[in-house]
């Protein structure tokens, strides 16, 4: 479980994250929805503690980001906005690095990259060295490499971002048997359709500040729009920076 | 300490691949020292046999007026040549050394018994000049010595009675000090071989890393950023040291072959030069792959990093230019400035100079605090939220 309670973040002059708080759940998956530039991806550094809150604090499964940064990092499964792979190792030895890091023990950690090349159908290509690696072969490596520790809590900043529609099918159909295995599943999205799609439940974030959340079916019946595209809109208060 | 090692392995793993990197550590770091300093000695051996042995030609204008003295000139190996229309400025234009012209009159005034003169005309800005202009100059001497002993002697006179003076030179500089000035150039290049063999893991390892955008993922992991730090400083000083090893051992061996006892000089390369000098140069390199490490992480991209450590290659040419330029007396503090103790400690060794345990024990400390003392500032440049954002 993830919490976030009144979250503030400026650079200079900018209140780029201004009073930020919602609680995504175990065995769910929260989808943080947002314009480009509404202060996802800052929220979500905050969360996965590369980045300090001006104000504010961060529970992660009861333990506190600031006070126990490290244990939360054990509990987090991460894949930031950048993703890049190491170009002269092969996708095995990305995620075995990472494995190592993450202080699994050589046998542990080969048997978790084995299960997740299975579960991402990263066989073909898991052997090759990164460098020339497509997009969605990239994600995929990324992903592997973020939960080979086998994390309850995954967050992930625009998933699907420049992947093609396979591999953003692919992509979905992963973040469900995540939340189906019980993790804490919390992603951003500036896309409206694969929030709708995939949440239990939906955070909009606007200009660094919640302005609305709840579950698919509460959201429309509180803004009494006609389809959850019309909600957003009028929570938001405009399509900008949004896309279908 | 075994997230380090972890940090540590990957690093020299993954630019074991890099064949470019490969080559800087294993080739060109170590081999800039020797090669450098053979192609310097070689040049500086051949050109000094060439002027001494060979016949120099020298170009005379009139030389129809003093047959005798040509004669001479000759028989101290001197050639002859036609001279130029217009020998000044064949002079200024390089086009001849020197030119030698003796006048119309100088036949007159050698019988009447007047100082005959001669005209030799030179370049003093042109140094490569100087050898063949004090040849020929002595040549000329010695034919005037001769006959004017002469002179002296028909008339009854001793020649000693002119000589109220005799100036003997006792040159106090050994083969080792001689070799030394030319030689002060050569622990630039040992620490330029730490420069080149550190350079691709310093950029790689921080703003390589924050380009390729792999830097945020690795922070995420939960390994404190002073022990990622310090695996990455790791694999850094172990390729600038490789290079800077593999410097030392290429340099003592091409040393030996090198003709330098034929310009007079003598150089102690040997396992002793070997061991000091790595020695002095440890710390050093610990200092080079930190302050390069510290410079890629200002830089926002591998290009930035690049042109910043090319300008920092250029921080260890001040010492070695200051010591050539102007050769001081050593004094014992200077072994505690970093670069300089290394130079001074280098140059020692190498014209068989003591350099003692204190003075070498000062040149390591002194180098090692400073590498502290950057590793601390660059430790905090990492710990700084802006590190590890890419864009």
């Amino acid at each position: 479980m993830i919490e976030a309670r009144g979250l503030h973040k400026a650079f200079g002059s900018v209140n780029a994250v201004d009073g930020v708080s919602f609680v995504a759940r175990d065995g769910e998956i929260t989808g943080l929805l947002g314009p480009n530039g509404a202060g996802k991806t800052t929220t979500l550094r905050m969360l996965y503690t590369l980045m300090k809150p001006d104000a504010g604090t961060v529970i992660v499964d009861g333990f506190d980001v600031a006070r126990a940064a490290t244990e939360v990092r054990r509990r987090l499964g991460v894949l930031p906005d950048a993703r890049g792979l190491y170009k002269r190792m092969t996708a095995r030895e990305n995620i075995a690095y990472f494995a190592r890091l993450q202080g699994l023990d050589a046998a542990v950690g080969r048997a978790r990259a084995d299960a997740l090349i299975a579960a991402l159908d990263m066989a073909e290509f898991a052997e090759r060295r990164t460098e020339g690696f497509s997009q969605g072969q990239r994600v995929k490596t990324a992903i592997a490499r973020a939960l080979v520790h086998d994390p309850r809590n995954v967050i992930l900043d625009e998933p699907t971002n420049g992947l093609d529609v396979m591999a953003t099918r692919a992509m979905r159909a992963f973040m469900q048997r995540l939340k189906s295995e019980g993790r804490c599943v919390l992603f951003s999205s500036h896309i409206m359709q694969e929030v709708a799609a995939l949440c239990d439940r939906i955070v909009v974030i606007a200009r660094g500040r919640v302005v609305a959340d709840a579950s698919p079916a509460s959201l429309l019946a509180q803004t009494g729009a006609a389809s959850l595209e019309d909600a957003f809109v009028a929570v938001i208060g405009s399509e900008e920076g949004l896309a279908a | 300490m075994k997230s380090t090692l972890i940090v540590f392995l990957k690093e020299v793993r993954e630019n074991l691949r890099d064949r470019r990197t490969v080559l800087n550590t294993l080739l060109t770091g170590p081999l800039l020292a020797p090669v450098i300093f053979v192609l310097i000695i070689n040049s500086v051996v051949t050109r000094e046999l060439d002027k001494a042995e060979k016949p120099l030609p020298v170009p005379v204008i009139g030389a129809e007026y003093a047959p005798n003295l040509i004669a001479a000139l000759k028989q101290q190996s001197i050639e002859i040549k036609a001279a130029p229309a217009d020998p000044e400025r064949a002079v200024r234009e390089m086009d001849a050394d020197l030119v030698l012209r003796i006048p119309k009159d100088f036949a007159e005034s050698w019988r009447k018994g007047e100082p005959a003169q001669v005209e030799l005309i030179y370049d003093a800005s042109q140094r490569d000049a100087q050898g063949s202009v004090n040849r020929l100059r002595g040549a000329l001497e010695v034919y005037a010595q001769r006959n004017g002993a002469m002179r002296l002697l028909a008339r009854g006179l001793s020649p000693a009675l002119t000589r109220a003076l005799v100036v003997a030179d006792r040159d106090q500089s050994t083969a080792q000090t001689r070799s030394g000035t030319l030689f002060a150039m050569l622990p630039y290049f040992f620490i330029l071989g730490a420069f080149i063999g550190g350079m691709a893991l310093a950029i790689d390892t921080t703003a390589g890393e924050r380009e390729r955008q792999s830097l945020e993922p690795l922070l995420v992991n939960p390994v404190s950023r002073s022990r990622i730090l310090i695996g990455k400083l790791a694999a850094t000083s172990a390729f600038a040291l490789t290079s800077v090893l593999l410097g030392i051992v290429a340099f003592s061996l091409v040393g030996r072959f090198l003709p330098t006892e034929k310009l007079g000089m003598s150089l102690t390369i040997g396992p002793h030069f070997a061991f000091f000098t790595l020695l002095a140069m440890l710390p050093l390199v610990f200092l080079i792959a930190t302050l390069q490490t510290l410079a890629a992480a200002f830089a926002k991209s591998f290009r930035e990093a690049q042109t910043y450590l090319s300008l920092l290659m250029f921080v260890p040419a001040v010492p070695t230019m200051m010591l050539s330029l102007f050769p001081v007396k050593t004094e014992s503090w200077m072994y505690a400035v970093p670069l300089m103790g290394q130079q001074i400690t280098i140059t020692r060794l190498m014209r068989g100079d003591v350099v003692t345990g204190e003075q070498l024990a000062l040149c390591f400390a002194a180098t090692m605090l400073a590498a502290l003392v950057v590793y601390a500032l660059t430790a905090m440049v990492y710990r700084s939220e802006r590190l590890a954002i890419s864009t």
